[in-house]
């Protein structure tokens, strides 16, 4: 089989140029998308388990894949799987968006 | 648990590449290790990706693959060697 059916996340053994070694504060937001995950998938909910988010992180695409930080990736993939499983659709999720840039707007 | 595979076996990583969501990593396929250890039994992360039950539990190898026979320049010390977990439905005997 040719390499095509790589997925575009398995890049192990690839040139992946220099290594960034600089750390980072985690923000807030990122944090929220990480407690976000846990709630999805305590007990009490089990909407979302690791390997499903790990599958759509993984059908993202190229392009959001190069584009998107790490909880971007997470967001986009959760909110994919909510709308999948029937929790959200994308217009709630629009919607949502557009009041809080209403809102957070000068 | 039974397990296909001990310590000290000699196994093939597949060497496929099927849809889906896949832990075996694409540079490690087809190549040969030795079992490390068996790590346990658990439920199969490519149906759980797919909000599937991922039963029954399969068993996961630690699998040590030499470097040399990694990478085909590989330039570091010649007892190198990289451990791969993988399941067993991913591994024949060598």
């Amino acid at each position: 089989m040719s390499d095509n059916t790589r997925g575009y996340h398995d890049i192990g053994g690839l040139a992946g140029g220099p290594i960034d070694r600089s750390g980072h504060e985690v923000t807030l937001s990122e944090k929220r998308v990480d407690a976000l995950m846990m709630l999805l998938g305590d007990r009490g909910r089990r909407l979302i388990r690791v390997d499903e988010l790990r599958r759509a992180i993984e059908s993202l695409g190229a392009d959001a894949y190069d584009t998107l930080s790490y909880y971007e990736r997470w967001i986009s993939a959760i909110a994919n799987i909510l709308v999948e499983k029937g929790v959200l659709t994308h217009a709630e999720i629009d919607h949502r968006v557009a009041e809080i840039e209403t809102r957070a707007a000068p | 648990m039974s397990a296909r595979f001990a310590a000290g076996d000699r196994v093939r990583v597949h060497h496929r590449h099927p849809p889906g969501h896949i832990r075996t990593p694409f540079y490690i396929r087809g190549l040969s290790g030795v079992v490390e250890r068996v790590c346990g039994a658990f439920r199969n992360p490519e149906e759980l990706a797919y909000a599937a039950s991922g039963l029954p539990e399969t068993a996961l190898y630690r699998v040590r693959f030499k470097q040399i026979d990694v990478w085909p320049d590989y330039a570091g010390v010649g007892g190198d060697t990289v451990d791969v977990e993988i399941y067993e439905h991913w591994l024949d005997p060598a």
